[in-house]
């Protein structure tokens, strides 16, 4: 093939993988305008005012098409699948307790997208927000409202290819005390102090104001440490625990457990921990299962798997018996008032 | 297509008997010139295909958690795996591009290349991690397949005279490609909001037109390569590793690359160590592996021309000393500021412009013509694999010790790898200021 010939089909190629290029830009600007507008038969969302310590209503982001995709909605106790309304405050995770919220969403700023934490009243407005150094995975609050935890994803760098490291911060949102990585705190395993570099904290799930759980990894062992605001200790309780989540009776947790056999992408099944007792139980849900799940009452667990949205949620009881169902579509991050 | 190939590229008008016909024609060459245009073209390739894979890399946390809902952690435990298979994919590739004399460079690369380009559009069609988990390790295999042939074909298609600056091009621009794909990611995302399958789609475009460059304009048969073939046609396809470690030049190569490479703390290491020791606030955590990359930028072709000019093997030995530097700053006491983390992260990038590049150049000095990609993937493996047993080693001693004496550990251990290292190669290289050790292999 000549030089010429060569170059004319470099010409080519640069035209059509261009066009194909911009098309692919255009329409993804053009399905961003359309999900501006609500889908026939999706449910109904209208704007109005949504409050975080109403008992009869219960939250979540939605992840339906429309002009409120993504805001913080609230929907009747006793029929998740009903009319929606919209706050207007777009959370990638969200939790909420006692009327205290906990949004982490992105900011889209000139050159990259950077990440904040921001504290709620109970009637969404902003009190005040912390930079985060990645992206935001897990949102928690105290049961008081006063301690928020939240978990965030730090990637980083092109020699390291996709290795990711949590870091887990918590603040007392009245004293206004930041913790800003779990990590510092002192770490026991076995009786014995770790002080390893590749030790992760992640998915804080709190008893109280200063007590909480959490998973901690180390050494490509994950465990269920029990953590301690006021003596910055965390101690390791049990293996193999990722993402807890505590009983609104505090006497068992939810959690991620990895199965041995199960495909080491999708290891991750929905076990529940008895606290006394330190025996597991599975329950039936034996779909892979990675999120921090949430308690709908003392008996009921509530968890998200993907959907055609992004994301659905689904419940499964927590005693090991019966089978999930999904109870809405499009939606992520549940939050149930008391 | 030979004899345009020919044209196109002027190492390759050299006759017959070419390698004396080279070396009679470098001196009136000026410097500038001297670079075959294959090294720009294998230049732009990786330029073109890290803008598209480093794309990717930046939205793919965010595509997790905001699009599909999921979480990326299961990445973070499945990356060990997914290098160690890397590895092991390029020792497979640099063997398989060296049957047929060269010719199988081109071919394994290119499929090598095409495989990650096709991993883009599937990312559009699977929305679950496991799923994602399986198009990551194909994208992997593509990454590991060409590696070793593409540092071949810049090994061969530059004289020895300018190998090292070879290299430095080609470590330069395939940086500049990873610094602009973020860039190009976020201004997608700010077109189109959520626009991840636009981001994949042009990913995909890209990766595909780097696929076409190499096609088009790296020529399938290197001159220097189809000739050694014909010369020692005997080598060819049955030189296996063993036979490679058995050269002394190799396997003193390789000893120092695996010496060196457990006493290298991880970047991610280094990162940390540096916000621990001088307390930097979050938000700068992301900004410390792009001051070493910005380092590596810039350094590497000037650094790439010094190691031609003074020896690979001197430059590499310079490059860990500039490590042992870093690692001299970190344990500095009460020291702090931006100042010191500039020159931890100038330090950073000078060790991986003195090194990455350079140490190619050097296995390419040592290693025949007809086995230069199982070469290059042996040493460049032993070197990932000896830094991996380092990673796993520096958090044993972090836990035991704490990270200052974790550190001082790998300083002490660094500086008697590298006084190891200079003298085994001062062995295999009694006149570097020949500079060129090239003779020597031949």
């Amino acid at each position: 093939m000549s030089r010429s010939a060569r170059l004319s089909l470099l010409l080519v190629t640069v035209l059509v993988l261009g066009g194909v290029a911009v098309g692919a830009t255009l329409h993804a600007a053009g399905r961003d305008a359309r999900k501006e507008h609500t889908r026939a038969g999706g449910p109904a969302v209208a704007s109005g005012a949504v409050r975080l310590d109403d008992p009869h209503r219960s939250l979540f982001r939605t992840m339906a098409w429309g002009p409120h995709r993504d805001e913080i909605t609230a929907v009747p106790a006793g029929r998740l699948t009903g009319p929606r309304t919209a706050s207007g405050v777009r959370c990638l995770r969200f939790h909420a307790a006692a009327g205290t919220g906990l949004c982490l969403q992105a900011v889209h700023g000139t050159l990259r997208d950077t990440y904040r934490a921001v504290i709620l009243d109970r009637r969404l407005h902003p009190l005040r927000h912390y930079d985060l150094a990645g992206t935001p995975t897990r949102a928690r609050v105290s049961p008081s409202g006063r301690t928020v935890a939240w978990t965030v994803f730090v990637s980083g760098d092109s020699y390291a290819g996709t290795a990711f490291s949590t870091r887990t911060s918590v603040v007392d949102t009245r004293g206004r005390h930041l913790d800003a990585s779990l990590e510092s705190y002192a770490l026991t395993v076995d009786g014995r102090p770790v002080h390893a570099a590749d030790v992760n904290v992640w998915g804080v799930t709190f008893a109280d104001d200063t007590r909480f759980y959490a998973t901690a990894a180390t050494a490509g062992k994950t465990y269920l440490v029990r953590g301690d605001r006021t003596t910055r200790t965390l101690r390791a309780l049990h293996p193999n625990v990722e993402c807890p989540s505590l009983s609104p009776d505090g006497t068992r947790l939810a959690y991620k457990k990895r199965v041995k056999g199960a495909d080491p992408d999708a290891p991750w099944r929905l076990y529940v921990l008895d606290l006394r007792t330190l025996r597991e139980r599975a329950t039936g849900e034996h779909r892979n299962v990675d999120d921090q799940a949430v308690w709908r009452d003392d008996h009921t667990l509530v968890y998200s798997l993907p959907g055609d949205f992004g994301s659905d949620l689904w419940t499964v009881p927590a005693d090991g018996t019966g089978a999930p169902h999904r109870l809405v579509t499009a939606a992520l991050a549940p939050v149930f008032p008391r | 297509m030979y004899l345009a190939d020919r044209r196109s590229a002027p190492s390759a008008s050299a006759p017959p008997d070419g390698r004396r016909a080279t070396t009679d024609h470098r001196p009136r060459r000026r410097a500038g010139s001297a670079l075959s245009p294959t090294v720009l073209v294998l230049g732009t390739v990786s330029l073109i295909t890290d803008i598209s894979s480093e794309m990717v890399t930046a939205v793919l946390p965010l595509y997790l958690v905001a699009e599909l809902g999921l979480s990326p952690w299961g990445f973070g435990v499945l990356d060990g795996v997914y290098n160690g298979v890397s590895a092991l994919v390029r020792l497979v590739g640099g063997r398989l591009s060296d049957r047929g004399g060269g010719g199988g460079h081109k071919t394994v690369a290119a499929v090598g290349y095409g495989l990650s380009a096709l991993c883009k559009p599937l990312l559009l069609m699977v929305h679950s991690l496991p799923l994602i988990g399986a198009v990551l390790a194909v994208d992997r295999t593509g990454k590991g397949l060409r590696t070793a042939p593409r540092d071949a074909m810049i090994s061969l298609a530059a004289e020895p005279a300018v190998r090292g600056r070879a290299f430095g091009v080609h470590r330069a621009m395939d940086t500049a490609g990873a610094l602009c794909g973020p860039l190009v990611a976020f201004v997608l995302l700010r077109v189109a909001a959520e626009g991840y399958d636009a981001v994949f789609t042009v990913s995909f475009c890209v990766a595909v037109l780097g696929v076409v460059v190499l096609l088009l304009f790296v020529p399938r048969r290197l001159p220097d390569a189809a000739q050694a073939a014909a010369e020692r046609a005997p080598a060819g396809p049955r030189t296996p590793v063993r036979a490679l470690l058995g050269r002394p030049e190799v396997r003193r190569l390789t000893g120092c690359a695996v010496l060196l490479g457990l006493t290298t703390v991880s970047d991610s290491f280094l990162y940390l160590t540096l916000q621990r020791r001088l307390d930097l606030p979050t938000g700068w955590f992301p900004l410390l592996p792009l001051g070493t990359a910005a380092a590596f930028l810039l350094l590497a072709v000037p650094l790439g021309a010094v190691a031609d000019r003074i020896g690979r093997r001197r430059l590499f030995l310079a490059g860990h000393l500039a490590l042992l530097g870093a690692y001299g700053l970190l344990l500095v006491p009460s020291a702090g500021g931006a100042a010191l983390v500039c020159a931890v992260l100038v330090l950073h990038g000078s060790f991986y412009a003195a090194t990455d590049g350079v140490l190619a150049a050097a296995t390419a000095d040592a290693v025949p013509e007809d086995a230069r990609g199982s070469g290059l993937a042996v040493v460049q493996t032993g070197q990932t694999a000896a830094r991996f047993v380092c990673s796993l080693a520096f958090g044993a001693a972090w836990t035991a010790w704490g990270d200052r004496t974790a550190v001082l550990t790998a300083a002490i251990g660094l500086a008697l790898a590298s006084a190891v290292s200079a003298f085994l190669l001062r062995r295999a290289v009694p006149a570097p200021a020949s500079n060129s050790p090239a003779k020597e292999a031949r």
